[in-house]
């Protein structure tokens, strides 16, 4: 009877091993691939903006997807925000416990749901033309479409967890704040907010770690140009877009470029969900 | 047979067949008539389930937080019909104390004193604050215990102590009346002695309505008692003479122990 | 202190106009949270009114057309012929394979989490199941490319696809059935316990058992995300004319299907039909799932 359970005891610790394998097996690939690139243009590949693929004339640097990401993912956040906020104050608070919560929080879950080259395609044939509708870019594309659709993949990220924290704010101080002539606003503005704004805040850190990866919907309405955008209806790329794009045919030195900005892409993602996960278990 | 007190002399607040109902069918309080007199204290007893909380916090409106409550009756404040107030106004003159002490973790003792204010988005002069939260503190006897820690968190206090600290938020809107639901059930015998002698000093200017499980609180405090079974008022009376002569044979019975 | 009672009083003004903000802050609440949820309408909408015609038995059955074939279907004004076959099988080859993989491995990583809850390793464990989790899906797909397609199949694979599909799998089914067991009340495991069972049949007759639908419910939402991923594929999988058997050869899936569709003016038609059953597969193992969790809530 000792013998099956060490054996199943060393069993489930083989398997855990699997996951630290294949932790460090990507980070090393990684790490490897990206040394050629390294090695040619030192640490300023990480901020210059120069693309170049044509040979013997090779550069390239990582700063223009660098900006592209981190631009698309913050506009998309800030959309995001009051549309999720709200809906998280619709579920958690206004209507909870209540069926219409129910349904307004599956359909949020169907958010979830799509695939991100439906909303690629949704993207291109409805939202592009309301963009060029609305004057803003002639063809429509654009670091503010992209980040538009960015916002309304994240919501339903934002709003599950928000509504989450929302509703562990304890009913006690909620009626105490009734009982002091507030009104439902002042309750959930001064009571439920700052009761729950660790949880709210690493939601929206999560919703955002979660925008930075995103590839198809960001490929097909970012405009893959290889330059920082000057405003937010010029054309840009991100990392995510630009590996996806350029990976046919890469070679050498660009497949080594493309590797380099996996890993950036790794790095910056692992610290964003890492820091949100932390605050969200320091915090239930 | 149940005995009322048939006549309070002006009544602070005058209960008018009052029914609140958790779904159409059953009655959690079930028309209940009482006049409380002013700057006494007013228990209100009876088996758990009876529709003693339920009829304290139908006089703050709490219900009106919740859409499935139906209340129906009337209740009088000085005289005034209470839903003519809207509830901010109304929660400003009667305010309320919880079962479990509840000062807001995220602000200091300082800013729970006057968090009514800060609710409201009342703004007042620092030095009308600074006023406000000694007069709550010390009328609660909690300034000399905490004056120098104001600017902690209110709920690194005790229990005791945050209770009587939501007692001082309570008491910092000068209320008409304090009513307390069951205040010192999660407080150990020692912190449960200072409230019931606080609130023996407080009805000096307040009026106090009181919801209690236990007869013993009752009786060494208030001057009135209320007895409720099943949603109903069984017996109303001066509690000294409930409790040597209760004139319903439920009074008796509970009084003497044989339910709780 | 009568100055208070007056102050008191002057803010009873002012009353009403926080009665007012307050109804229209819970107004915006209600008009944010239907904008909040327009899109799934309106996408829903339009993959249904613009695909539909193109849904019919021969949409499954047969494989995706070429682009003469679809020029001339468009310019003799008739439906362009062909299905997403090659896209169907080659998702369930790969779907299926990423799961013989993924979900002994995440079951029993799962359980080992369970068990050694409180230890420092299983903490560093979790830590990286959860950097795992939010690792982008295109990431993975360059990884499996360095994996299998420059070092085992020597070329674009199925294989390829469906190792950065099962790595996908992998953090989500882990949490997931950590997730459950731990809502199993310890008193049913120390039951067995007290009954001499030993520990590896605690787990498979007991655990397993009682968490069922919680682990059903975790591998169906772990496939439901993937079956839509389209980046790592076309990393490694790469997209095949025909149906694949052969997992060592590039295949199709139907997400790759969508995308050459998308690239091809003569087949651009066909992406709101092929997305329609995307859809609706990812939302019917959606609905699966939140059945079973409603099943055991009761």
């Amino acid at each position: 009877m000792l013998n099956s359970e060490k054996i199943t005891k060393t069993l489930l610790f083989l398997a855990s091993l699997i996951i630290i394998l294949l932790a460090s097996g990507m980070m090393f690939t990684l790490i490897n691939g990206s040394i050629p690139v390294f090695k040619e243009f030192g640490i300023n590949f990480i901020f210059s903006t120069k693309w170049n693929p044509t040979e013997e004339k090779e550069v390239y640097g990582a700063l223009p997807f660098i900006a592209g990401t981190i631009i698309t993912s913050i506009i998309a956040i800030l959309i995001c925000f009051p549309l999720a906020f709200s809906t998280s104050l619709f579920i958690g608070e206004y209507y909870r416990g209540r069926g219409l919560a129910k349904i307004i929080g599956t359909m949020v879950d169907m958010l979830a749901g799509i695939p991100s080259i439906v909303y690629g395609l949704w993207g291109f044939y409805v939202l592009r033309p309301l963009i060029v509708d609305l004057g803003f870019n002639s063809q429509g594309y654009g670091i503010f479409t992209a980040g538009l659709i960015l916002a309304i993949m994240i919501i339903p990220y934002a709003t599950s967890i928000t509504s989450e924290m929302i509703m562990m704010v304890s009913n006690d101080l909620k009626e105490a704040g009734y009982s002091l002539g507030a009104t439902r606003k002042d309750v959930i503005l001064k009571i439920i907010i700052p009761n729950a704004r660790s949880g709210i805040f690493s939601s929206y850190i999560l919703a955002f770690g979660r925008a930075l990866g995103e590839t198809m919907a960001v490929t097909m309405l970012i405009g893959n140009t290889n330059v920082i955008p000057k405003s937010i209806f010029d054309t840009g790329n991100t990392m995510a877009s630009v590996i996806a794009n350029q990976f046919g045919e890469a070679d050498g030195l660009k497949l080594s470029a493309l590797i380099a900005i996996a890993l950036l892409l790794f790095v910056i993602t692992g610290l964003i969900n890492g820091t949100g996960k932390l605050l969200i278990r320091k915090f239930s | 047979m149940s005995e009322l007190i048939k006549h309070i002399e002006a009544p602070v607040l005058d209960i008018k067949n009052l029914s609140v109902s958790y779904n159409k069918e059953k009655y959690a309080v079930a028309n209940v008539s009482a006049g409380i007199k002013k700057n006494r204290i007013t228990a209100i007893m009876g088996p758990s389930g009876c529709g003693k909380s339920t009829l304290l916090r139908a006089i703050n409106r709490m219900h009106s937080l919740y859409p499935n409550i139906e209340t129906k009756g009337q209740i009088d404040l000085n005289g005034k019909d209470t839903s003519t107030m809207s509830d901010i106004i109304l929660r400003r003159k009667i305010g309320m104390v919880f079962q479990r002490p509840n000062p807001f973790p995220t602000m200091s003792i300082y800013d729970n004193v006057i968090a009514g204010y800060k609710l409201n988005g009342i703004r007042i002069k620092k030095s009308e604050r600074d006023e406000i939260v000694e007069k709550s503190l010390r009328d609660v006897s909690l300034w000399d215990e905490v004056k120098d820690s104001l600017t902690n968190k209110g709920t690194f206090l005790s229990g005791g102590q945050q209770q009587r600290l939501c007692i001082a938020r309570a008491l910092a809107f000068l209320p008409d009346i304090i009513l307390l639901d069951e205040p010192t059930s999660a407080l150990d015998p020692i912190a449960t002695k200072k409230v019931e002698e606080l609130l023996i000093e407080l009805k000096e200017k307040y009026t106090i309505i009181l919801v209690t499980h236990n007869m013993a609180q009752a009786s060494r405090i208030s001057d009135y008692s209320m007895f409720m079974y099943l949603g109903e008022l069984i017996e109303y009376g001066k509690t000294k003479n409930m409790f040597i002569n209760p004139i319903n044979e439920k009074t008796e019975e509970y009084l003497t122990g044989k339910f709780s | 202190m009568i100055s208070l009672i007056i102050k008191t009083k002057k803010h009873l003004k002012g009353i009403n106009i926080r009665i007012l903000k307050n109804q229209i802050f819970a107004g915006v609440v209600f008009v944010f949270s239907f904008i909040t949820i327009s899109p799934i309408v309106l996408i829903i909408y339009k993959l249904i009114s613009k695909g539909y015609k193109q849904i019919n038995l021969a949409f499954f059955t047969d494989i995706a057309p070429n682009t003469y074939e679809a020029m001339i279907a468009l310019g003799n004004g008739e439906t362009i012929p062909g299905g997403i076959l090659n896209g169907i099988t080659g998702t369930l080859i790969m779907v299926t394979m990423a799961s013989i993989v993924a979900i002994p491995i995440g079951l029993l990583i799962g359980i080992f989490l369970y068990e050694n809850n409180t230890k420092w390793y299983a903490n560093i464990v979790r830590d990286i199941t959860d950097i795992l989790q939010g690792v982008p899906s295109i990431v993975l797909g360059l990884i499996s490319y360095f994996w299998v397609v420059k070092s085992i199949t020597h070329g674009f694979s199925a294989l390829a696809g469906s190792t950065a599909l099962g790595i996908m799998m992998l953090p989500l089914i882990i949490r997931s059935t950590e997730e459950t067991l731990k809502m199993i009340p310890e008193t049913i495991k120390e039951a067995g316990l007290a009954l001499g069972v030993p520990y590896h049949k605690i787990i498979l007759r007991v655990l397993i058992p009682t968490g069922f639908s919680g682990l059903l419910t975790g591998i169906l939402l772990a496939i439901s995300r993937i079956i839509g991923e389209t980046a790592p594929l076309m990393l490694t999988a790469l997209g095949s004319m025909g149906v694949n058997y052969n997992i060592g050869k590039p295949t199709s899936a139907v997400p790759l299907l969508i995308w050459e569709f998308y690239n091809d003016p003569n087949m651009v038609d066909l992406i709101w039909s092929s997305s329609l059953i995307l859809m609706i597969f990812v939302l019917i193992l959606n609905l699966i799932s939140k059945h079973l969790i409603a099943k055991k809530n009761n």
